[in-house]
């Protein structure tokens, strides 16, 4: 990977988590409509007191850096929700409060999530003032027919001038995409995908749509009113299709579902990916945290009025802080890390010797490699992703 | 104690879902047995499986208190039995504890097969029977004609049958006087030695053993030592009680009265419904004649999922056969499922019953392996063989013959699917014996051989019938036919647990329809997967399954991670519960699903 020297990870370093660095993840969960595919924690709320929320945030900030302080901050990541329909002011502030806590790496990185409409790009200039340094754009389609069916609230035409806005603003853009529609067809998705890679981005992510259950369309799909979804074929083809395009255009893969040219990848998702640490602030965000030799799973209140009223009344958004087995730390070190080009260096299991690392017929079947220093999923073993898993800690 | 005269004691029967336990639930009701507010619909059917599928398993009693409309209070003792044809058993047994049947017939669907059934099984015990009319609630019922028909088709009188609704209430007073009127008391004598019929017996988590018996002659107080006779073991009574249908203990049950008691019962074993139990000491002389056996016509392997909890199995299968008399285990080893069970029953239903229990009750996970009815292979060297698993089946070489189980099968449908049911029957390699008109339905009466009816007939006659066919069978003996032995491979390995009999002219279909349906329920693996329908060396179907080609999932991000692994955790666990067969893994239902055919 080239944004970490390959050699970071043949140093044994005493903590885990470092071989990944530290990031903050920041929940805005608010959003214009909710669209029917999304289980993401996003509501649609008829008013919202940003300065409230703007205390809240700043006060989560203070109480998680009273015990990470020391550490260098590498990335920060607004997620939603819609995180572009924040204040910016609100956002600076909160951009302050970070700086004026952690010491922040060379690279830092700061994305915020953004939905392409005109009054959200109106504000990027300012996202820019208030030191965020990479947007992600959420076109999801560039057919209009498309984009009303998943319930978006813009038109490509819309989606086209927010992108070039963004690149005015930012050196570092994204724009995801949701492909595997209703009734898509390969013809369709290549002729868009040809489209989407016309405007050159540095950085891509293309999600195959997925029926959430809890979501208008889990409904629906339940009901059987959902028609004309890809079967695990045309699923698996339309992924296939993907990789093919996006190789050719220099965009390849550095995990399942998202491309960059070299040095573009999002610092902050691969932090993820590699289990590094990460605090977790804003309605239902997660965290990792590591101390000593023990690891922390960290959640906090899901429901927006709830998280807000316990910060202010008890000072604390969190809600539950629990170790992480020496097991579950391996599932998921596998679990995020196979999803990557790169891989997992085995040296950082605890429980090695439950992992069938050297699984025959993963092996046989060029699924998966094995490096002196780490195991990777190939290109071909890539679309079975969760069945390579399920036969490599069958035993755990 | 209550004197003969003031009891009454009978079952209620009919075909299924012609509304015997609603009936139950308003004698119940309107007696004030159970209060209102602890009144539930088919309160009898208190089973998970019986209210899931809205259907009576075991036959259930209570006793009730009645004052009738000539001022003296009545114990009545009523037995809500099964409808399905599976668990005629249960009623035949029932029926020999009480002297008379309320007979219900649905007035909007008439007399069906089950109808027809149980008042042979009432006569056969020299019931008085009371034909009620129920459902007259609804638009559709037409009691005169049905009231002809049940003189027509049963030979009847059906002139003072009573017109009720169960569901709404209506004519509930009359049933019961009726029952006190029209149905005899029960005989017996107080003063001979006890004698009592062990009719039921069930494990109770709380209270161990419990026993239901019936009293014939003498009196049985708590504390009394008591002798099963067939069983020869020995207890003290612990706990008297009656049903009502809570447990109200009682100082003594004296002749006619039912009751069940609890006496630290060890063995299991020791109570064989159909047993008399009498006194220790000055017991009675002869015992009663006990129940016939059951037959059970249908097997296969239960095998634990987890090869561990092979005693737990052992220790539920002995609980729950006590429950349910009718049916037989022994235990069988497979190469591929190592230690199990290989068990007998009355239908797919029943066994579809007892699996689901033993699962739900007992907590184990259960592989079962392809039904099979019993085939008599007559060997070369002249000695005979009874195949109750086609995995046993010997070299073809060793075999001169081999006969199967055939059946009589009655079956009552309206005339315009006659024409489906003479196809499925005819289709099933069956014979016609008799067709025969009742008004606008037929009564076709076939010879059918057991293997082709024993899975899906009954679903398959319902779907092409829209549900208005009704079907009863009795066994009628053995005859020779064409049958081979049908393997299935998967992955080129031949899997034990789907081999089944077939006849030779039906092999290729069955085969094909087979393969198909086990491509469907074996998940997508890593690598491909042949599955073909062999006899002898000969494939005779074959699919291919293809190997899993996406299954990653699209999105996963710090938040993701809990949900992720929890999700692979339950992965891991339902992998549990398939059986290895080779590098292949087969779902747990993929046994039986297998079998059924779509046509
Ligand atoms: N309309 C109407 N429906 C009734 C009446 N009696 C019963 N039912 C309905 O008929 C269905 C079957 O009733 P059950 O009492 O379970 O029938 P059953 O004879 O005990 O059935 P099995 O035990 O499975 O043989 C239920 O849906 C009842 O609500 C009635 O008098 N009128
Ligand atoms: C947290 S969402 C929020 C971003 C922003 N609110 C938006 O909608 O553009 C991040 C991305 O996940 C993807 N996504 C959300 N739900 C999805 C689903 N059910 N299936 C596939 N992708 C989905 C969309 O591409 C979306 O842009
Ligand atoms: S997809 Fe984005 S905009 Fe739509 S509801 Fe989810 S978070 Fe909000
Ligand atoms: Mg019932």
């Amino acid at each position: 990977m080239p944004t970490h020297s390959p050699n970071s990870l043949r140093v044994a370093l005493p903590e885990n988590w470092q071989i990944a660095g530290f990031g903050l993840y920041i929940h805005w969960p608010f959003c214009a409509a909710k669209c029917p595919y999304c289980d993401f924690n996003s509501h649609v709320a008829a008013h919202i007191d940003a300065d409230r929320w703007k205390r809240a945030y700043l006060s989560e900030i203070a109480r998680i850096g009273s015990e990470t302080g020391d550490r260098v901050l590498s990335t920060v990541f607004f997620g939603g929700g819609t995180p572009s329909l924040m204040n910016p002011d609100t956002v600076a502030d909160i951009m302050d409060a970070v700086r004026n806590t952690w010491t922040t790496a060379n690279d830092f990185e700061a994305t915020l999530e953004a939905n392409p409409t005109s009054v959200e790009a109106g504000r990027f200039a300012a996202y820019r003032q208030a030191s965020i340094n990479r947007v992600s754009v959420g076109v999801q389609a560039l057919n209009d027919n498309d984009l009303k069916a998943l319930g978006r609230l813009h038109t490509v035409k819309e989606a086209m001038s927010a992108l070039d806005v963004a690149h005015a603003n930012f050196d570092r853009v994204s724009f995801d995409l949701i492909y595997a529609r209703q009734h898509q067809t390969l013809a369709e998705w290549r002729a868009e995908l040809r489209a989407a890679l016309e405007l050159s981005p540095s950085h891509l992510s293309m999600y195959q749509l997925t029926i959430e259950q809890g979501t208008a369309f889990g409904d629906r799909f339940r009901r059987g009113k959902l028609p004309g979804l890809p079967d695990e074929d045309l699923g698996a083809d339309l992924f296939l299709l993907t990789q093919e395009i996006c190789d050719a255009a220099g965009l390849s893969a550095y995990e399942v579902s998202n491309h960059a040219r070299p040095g573009h990848e999002c610092r902050h998702n691969l932090m993820y990916w590699r289990s590094g640490d990460y605090a977790g602030i804003g309605p239902g965000a997660h965290g990792r945290l590591s101390f000593q030799d023990r690891r922390y799973s960290t959640e906090t209140e899901l429901a927006p009025g709830r998280w807000i009223e316990s910060v202010e009344a008890s000072g604390t958004g969190e809600l539950s802080r629990q170790i992480l087995s020496e097991e579950d730390r391996d599932l998921e070190l596998l679990l995020m890390g196979l999803r990557t080009v790169e891989g997992v260096d085995p040296r950082r299991l605890s429980k090695r010797h439950r992992v069938d690392l050297r699984n025959e017929s993963l092996l046989d079947l060029e699924y998966i490699k094995l490096d002196s220093d780490r195991i990777f999923v190939t290109p071909r073993g890539r679309p079975v992703l969760n069945a390579i898993i399920q036969e490599l800690v069958r035993q755990t | 104690m209550t004197d003969l005269a003031h009891i009454r004691n009978f079952s209620i029967v009919a075909h299924i879902d012609h509304g015997k336990s609603t009936l139950a639930d308003r004698l119940i009701q309107s007696t004030g047995t159970v209060k209102d507010r602890d009144m539930q619909e088919q309160l009898l059917d208190s089973m998970d499986i019986e209210r899931e599928r809205g259907i009576t398993i075991k036959a259930n009693s209570v006793r009730i208190d009645y004052k009738a409309n000539d001022g003296e209070m009545y114990v009545l003792n009523l037995i809500d039995t099964p409808g399905h044809v599976d668990f005629a058993y249960e009623v035949s047994r029932s029926m020999r504890a009480v002297e008379g049947s309320l007979l219900v017939v649905d007035a909007t669907q008439g007399v069906e097969a089950q109808t027809l059934a149980n008042v042979y099984h009432a006569l056969d015990a020299d019931h008085e029977i009371v034909p009620v009319l129920n459902k007259i609630d609804l638009p559709a019922a037409e009691p005169d004609r049905i009231k002809q028909q049940i003189e027509d088709v049963i030979g009847l009188d059906a002139s003072e049958a009573v017109e009720i609704s169960a569901k709404t209430g209506l004519g509930i007073p009359d049933v019961l006087e009726a029952i006190v009127t029209r149905l005899p008391a029960p005989k017996g004598d107080r003063d001979a030695p006890l004698k009592a019929m062990l009719v039921d017996s069930w494990y109770d988590s709380y209270l161990g053993v419990v026993v239901m018996i019936r009293v014939m002659d003498g009196v049985i107080r708590k504390g009394d030592r008591i002798r099963m006779m067939k069983a020869k073991a020995i207890y003290g009574i612990d706990k008297l009680a009656v049903l009502k249908p809570k447990m109200v203990d009682i100082a003594e049950l004296g002749p006619g009265e039912i009751g069940i008691f609890t006496a630290s019962i060890k063995q299991v074993r020791d109570t064989k419904v159909g047993d008399t139990i009498t006194h220790e000491k000055k017991g009675c002389e002869t015992a009663l004649p006990g129940f016939k056996p059951s037959i059970p016509v249908v097997f296969c392997g239960l095998f634990p999922v987890d090869a561990n909890e092979f005693e737990d199995l052992r220790a539920a299968i002995e609980k729950l056969s006590l429950n349910d008399a009718s049916f037989s285990t022994e235990m069988e080893t497979s190469a591929a499922l190592g230690f199990g069970f290989r068990c007998g029953f009355l239908g797919l239903l029943h066994l579809e019953v007892i699996r689901d229990r033993l699962e739900r009750e007992y907590d184990i996970d259960l592989i079962t392996t392809a039904p099979s009815v019993i085939y008599k292979i007559h060997q070369r060297d002249g000695t005979l063989m009874e195949l109750h698993n086609p995995a046993d089946m010997p070299d073809l070489t060793l075999i001169d013959h081999i006969e199967e189980p055939r059946i009589k099968a009655t079956i009552l449908v309206p005339d315009e699917y006659l024409g489906d049911v003479l196809k499925l029957c005819q289709d099933r390699r069956g014979i016609q014996i008799d067709l025969t008109y009742a008004g606008s339905r037929a009564m076709v009466v076939y010879d059918l051989p057991l293997n082709e009816v024993v899975f899906d007939f009954y679903d398959r006659l319902k779907s092409v019938t829209k549900g208005y066919a009704s079907f009863d069978y009795q066994m009628t003996g053995y005859r020779e036919d064409k049958l081979v032995k049908m393997q299935i491979l998967v992955n080129d390995e031949p899997v034990d647990a789907l081999s089944i009999m077939v006849h030779r002219d039906r092999a290729e279909m069955r085969g094909r329809a087979m393969v198909e349906k086990l491509k469907d329920l074996i998940p997508r693996h890593m690598f491909k997967i042949p599955i073909q329908a062999a006899i002898g060396g000969k494939v005779i179907a074959r699919e291919t399954l293809s190997a899993l080609r996406k299954d990653v999932t699209a999105k996963c991000y710090g938040g993701d991670a809990t949900r992720k692994r929890k999700l692979l955790d339950k992965q891991k666990a339902g992998k549990k519960k398939m059986r290895q067969f080779g590098k292949v893994e087969i779902p747990q239902e993929a046994f039986i699903s297998a079998l059924k055919m779509d046509s």
